[in-house]
């Protein structure tokens, strides 16, 4: 450490790699004073102007407000409060474009400007020395001071780290190009920030104090040494000029030849940077409790008719300043020609390379506006063009060559392009400071830092959700967990249970058992009549193929009705399985060989029958169709028919006799058969119908009424039919 | 009032690709000039056919794949540099098609088919002479000896004649422009070496040849001298980087030096390698060529080293007098292993060795 300062003391200082210097342009503004403006009418003030969060509302709409009065408190650390900048009355609080390159809408406090500018009450301090560490601390905080140089970070916190720092570096560089408002302030206020310095001095107690800036301010430069000339401590580093050397990392390098290592903060190293009109700030804030309400801020660029630097208050509408400092449209127009249908020419808060620009001239000056520099199209083409000239990379090499970071902009690019997130973050992408020099020198004119703006936070989103699934598969493993306990908890409480009602119920059947014995003969009963059915189910079978059926017809035609229609459900349930060889494998299921040829001549004869029918009833050549597809598509039909014709004539006159009084029977007794039949009433239908159908070929009277029937039917018949084909489609498919 | 809205940097250098290209060609041109003082037009007319081909192509080849903005790609004067370097490297009465077939194989082939400007592997113009001296070995070995040696005034006339028709007006064919006084045929000092030395000759005896003129090869050394100069305005005007073109070189020189030390009746001198052949043309002109090159600045340190390395292997051993354009090729499909090997530390991230020191 020692050589250092021996180092800096002989004037050698180190260097960063790369570096461009574009054309400085600081000499439109640096030779006028600081400006002081006219109040202007409105201030619009964002809640939050600085990383972190944002604080809680104190005011509403229609307060009252003096200067330097509080607007919002917070509690959070991360939180710094605003302050009305001026005295006036709080006319809305709602969304507004904000100084942020996304031109997004954030929470604005409105304040109606009454003129008068009344102070709050104020404890002037006459000597900081006799303040403690808090005591200052909670002035700085309190007076919502956030690095001003650039990223707006919260001053009470950097000042708040006490391990051993070895260096505070005061940041004067201003390496960008066309700003001179730290260039100004410290010329004019050189006192107060060496008094800002002090301060910070007293709280952090480093061994030294280097203020780096850059050569091109040798006034600035003066009046520093003026002004530090009996502090021993404090040294004034003279830099090469060079972009961008006031880059954080860059200027520690330069200083103090050290690195800060990546991902980490150079209080980390020990060493603390201050801006310089955070400096002055502090000053203000502590010694004459004036909150951060105003900055300079530099109005440059060709587009100004009167560039200079100017006193703004905090929350000044651009619009305002563009007027104040001339600003003469690219078109001719001035400014006051509003809504102009083509946008007009850039105005770009901040400098040329970091800078970004604003969406409309309603953007307030926020704590970290530093610049509105507003160019003409001769001095900066390439603002104008919306990257438009973009070709392809020829690998010169020119922007490694200029990365202040080191890095490979070309291969970060194909990267980039290619959204290869894990070879950008190989190249070490997130160490670019975004400092633009690669696409300031680039031939090709590729927005190189565009593309790695985009990257990142395309990698910072993908990240995010990377969290986000972790948790929830995290979520997901837990809950599976807790079911799985939550199971076996259930079914052990479910075993215990079972056991404890076995145990009663052994208890009970000791006594008498009426609950075990009832369900014993419940269930009794349901075994009695399962066999039942399927007895009857036997009977019905072989009844209809080998005639038996007449017998039993004649013995109980109640219950040979019953069996058939038992027997078609069967054939039915059995057809629907194999429709296509519903007729064999129904026929070999049920009969014997023989039985299988008798089923085949059968069918040939069906066929006959139901043809001649067709020719032969005039009633049923309009449903000689649906016969046919009933024939066709109702392998129940098929069956029916079948297992009616293998019977010789005789057997079937009979049958059908029988059938005709088992029909009688069955409208008497529906009700028993309804029983079995009520849950398929649909299919009663067809089952009925081809009942009648045999025995209309017999009996020509019988005929006319089933083709009767058949016509009632017919609806119906309809629906089954397609019922039917679905399932004969289904069960071929399985088939 | 909406403003526009771009992206920083809103400034810009104002630097172009097409303006490099322009410096580059403007380097290339003492070069042409002294090529054109010592052989004659040929190569002019040459490098004129290759531009107008290398147009014609790269226009019909862009117009196929869809490119907008056809016309600024067309003049941001990378292929027109292809041209001229495919011009320079030609035998000055190689008949015309040479360089047309070369020129229409550097842009579509080696350039266009690979996607275009940034996208080829290759240096295109080093690629068509080496398909160029590979598939017409004879047409490409025509070299013709300096004006000041030639039995025959080979005018502008002439040689658009034996450009177009392989004889000159009078009706003297390529192998009689090639043939001396005393009835040998020339060839440049690189090849006359090579056979000399094949031949049991020392590079003395070698050097008695009048090719070799007074100091190293006649022509040749101010033609090379020529192209040094536009290298250094080059590496001025911070065009090209200074390393490759460094580290060829002095590549080139210790490994003639070592072998000049040991043998020097086998081994021609150091200032004959720099100054012969297209050494000066391939320093700065080619290996610099940063779309095939290494982009790093130790990996352009290599490059140029090895490149220095297989020239001097393959004009001593290899079985062609010169080869800078193999030792290129060579080169750039080395460059990307070379770069990947070769990244810079970024700031604040530990080199692996001091890595390993910390643990």
């Amino acid at each position: 450490m020692e050589s250092i300062i021996e180092r800096i003391n002989q004037g050698k200082l180190w260097h960063f790699h790369g570096g461009i210097h574009p054309p400085e342009q600081k000499a439109i503004t640096s030779g006028k004073p600081i400006k002081h403006l006219p109040l202007p009418k409105q201030l619009i003030l964002p809640l939050q102007q600085h990383i972190g969060r944002q604080g809680d509302l104190l005011v509403n709409v229609g307060d009252k407000v003096l200067k330097g009065q509080a607007l919002t408190q917070s509690y959070n650390p991360m939180a710094v409060p605003v302050h009305a900048p001026t005295s006036g009355t709080i006319s809305a609080i709602k969304k507004s474009v904000i100084a942020h390159p996304s031109g997004l809408s954030e929470l604005c406090l409105f304040i109606d400007v009454d003129g008068e500018d009344t102070w709050k009450a104020r404890e002037i301090c006459q000597d900081f020395t006799k303040l403690n560490r808090q005591q200052i601390i909670k002035k700085i905080a309190d007076a919502g001071i956030a690095g001003m140089g650039g990223a707006g970070f919260p001053t009470h916190i950097k000042v708040n780290t006490k391990p051993d720092i070895n260096f505070l570096i005061i940041n004067a560089a201003e390496c960008e190009p066309y700003i001179t408002a730290d260039d100004l302030l410290m010329c004019e206020q050189s006192e107060a920030i060496v008094d800002g310095i002090k301060i910070l001095d007293q709280l952090l107690n480093p061994a030294f104090i280097l203020i780096g800036i850059e050569d091109n301010k040798p006034q600035a430069i003066k009046a520093l040494q003026q002004a530090t000339k009996h502090i021993e401590k404090i040294k004034v580093c003279v830099l090469a000029t060079k972009y961008p050397t006031g880059g954080e990392k860059q200027l520690i390098k330069i200083l103090t030849g050290k690195e800060v290592h990546s991902a980490t903060l150079p209080i980390n190293s020990g060493i603390v940077m201050q801006n310089v009109a955070t400096c002055f700030a502090i000053s203000d804030a502590v010694i004459n409790d004036i909150p951060l309400i105003r900055r300079v801020v530099t109005l440059t660029g060709s587009a100004f008719s009167k560039p200079q630097n100017v006193w703004a208050l905090l929350g000044t509408q651009v619009s305002y300043l563009l007027d104040q400092a001339g600003f003469v449209s690219e078109v001719g127009e001035p400014t006051s020609s509003l809504n102009s249908a083509q946008p007009s020419p850039p105005v770009i808060m901040g400098g040329p390379l970091m800078g970004f620009s604003i969406l409309n001239e309603q953007v307030p000056i926020v704590k970290t506006s530093n610049c509105i520099l507003a160019p003409s199209k001769v001095e900066m083409p390439s603002a104008f063009d919306n990257n438009s000239n973009e070709v392809e990379c020829i690998r010169c090499g020119q922007c490694a060559d200029v990365c202040p970071s080191q890095l490979l902009p070309q291969e970060l690019q194909w990267s980039a392009k290619a959204k290869d997130h894990q070879q950008l973050m190989q190249l070490n992408l997130f160490d670019c400071i975004d400092c633009g020099a690669c696409a300031y020198v680039c031939p090709s004119q590729i927005p190189l830092v565009q593309y790695y703006r985009v990257a990142k936070a395309e990698i910072r989103q993908q990240q995010q959700l990377d969290i986000k699934a972790e948790k929830a598969k995290a979520r997901f493993e837990a809950r599976k967990l807790r079911l799985g306990q939550e199971k076996i908890a259930r079914q052990e409480k479910h075993e215990k249970a079972a056991a404890a009602r076995k145990a009663t119920m052994n208890k009970k059947s000791a006594d008498g058992g009426t609950a075990s014995s009832a369900v014993a003969a419940a269930l009794a009963r349901v075994k009695a009549k399962k066999a039942a059915e399927n007895k009857s189910t036997e009977l019905s079978a072989t009844s209809s193929e080998k005639s038996d059926n007449n017998e039993q017809v004649e013995n109980s035609p109640v219950k040979a009705a019953i069996a058939r229609a038992k027997a078609k459900r069967l054939a039915k349930e059995q057809s629907s399985e194999s429709p296509v060889t519903s007729n064999v494998v129904t026929s070999g299921h049920e009969q014997t060989e023989k039985s299988q040829v008798k089923a085949a001549i059968a069918r040939a004869k069906a066929k006959r029958l139901a043809k001649e029918q067709n020719t032969e009833s005039p009633v049923a050549i309009s449903n000689a169709q649906d016969v046919k597809e009933e024939t066709k598509t109702s392998p129940v039909t098929n069956e029916e028919t079948q297992n009616k014709v293998v019977n010789d004539k005789k057997a079937r006159i009979a049958a059908a006799v029988a059938k005709a009084k088992a029909k009688k029977a069955q409208e008497k007794q529906s009700s028993a058969v309804g029983k079995t039949l009520s849950k398929e009433t649909m299919q009663e239908t067809p089952s009925e119908k081809t009942t009648k159908t045999p025995t209309s070929a017999n009996d020509k009277k019988a005929r006319i009424a089933a083709a009767v029937a058949k016509a009632k039917a017919k609806a119906k018949l309809r629906i089954m039919d397609e019922a039917q084909q679905a399932s004969t489609t289904n069960s071929e498919k399985s088939t | 009032m909406a403003f526009w809205i771009a992206s920083s940097p809103h400034n810009h250098s104002k630097a172009e690709t097409s303006a490099l290209m322009r410096l580059v060609i403007y380097a290339v041109l003492p070069g042409i000039f002294a090529q054109w003082y010592f052989f004659g037009w040929g190569n002019i007319i040459h490098i004129l056919l290759a531009i107008t081909t290398v147009l014609f192509c790269e226009f019909i080849v862009l117009s196929l794949r869809n490119k907008k903005n056809i016309r600024k790609q067309l003049f941001d004067g990378s292929a027109i540099l292809t041209a001229i370097l495919l011009g320079i490297c030609l035998p000055a009465i190689a008949p015309w098609w040479i360089s047309i077939i070369g020129a229409v194989f550097a842009v579509v082939v080696v350039k266009q088919l690979y996607g275009g400007l940034g996208h080829n592997p290759f240096n295109p113009a080093m690629a068509a002479y080496v398909m160029l001296l590979i598939s017409f070995p004879l047409q490409m070995t025509s070299w013709q000896p300096p004006l000041a040696l030639m039995t025959i005034d080979l005018d502008l006339a002439n040689t658009l004649s034996v450009i177009f028709t392989d004889f000159t007006k009078e009706g003297y064919s390529v192998q009689q422009l090639r043939t001396s006084v005393d009835g040998f045929t020339m060839a440049t000092p690189l090849d006359t070496l090579k056979t000399n030395t094949g031949l049991g000759l020392t590079v003395f005896e070698s050097m008695e040849n009048s090719v070799f003129g007074e100091h190293f090869s006649l022509g040749w050394e101010w033609i090379n001298a020529a192209f040094f100069i536009g290298g250094l305005v080059l590496i001025a005007k911070k065009a090209i980087a200074w390393q490759t073109p460094l580290s060829f070189l002095l590549s080139l020189f210790i490994c003639s030096f070592i072998a000049y030390s040991i043998s020097p009746d086998s081994s021609a001198s150091t200032m004959f390698h720099w100054l012969s052949g297209g050494c000066m043309l391939g320093a700065f002109f080619i290996l610099t060529d940063p779309v095939t090159g290494a982009t790093s600045t130790k990996g352009r340190l290599i490059v140029g080293a090895l490149a220095g390395l297989l020239v001097y292997l393959i004009r001593t051993f290899g079985g062609y007098p010169d080869g800078i354009a193999f030792a290129v090729l060579l080169c750039n499909m080395a460059a990307p292993l070379i770069d990947q090997y070769t990244r810079p530390r970024t700031y604040g991230h530990q080199t692996k060795e001091k890595q390993g020191e910390a643990k």
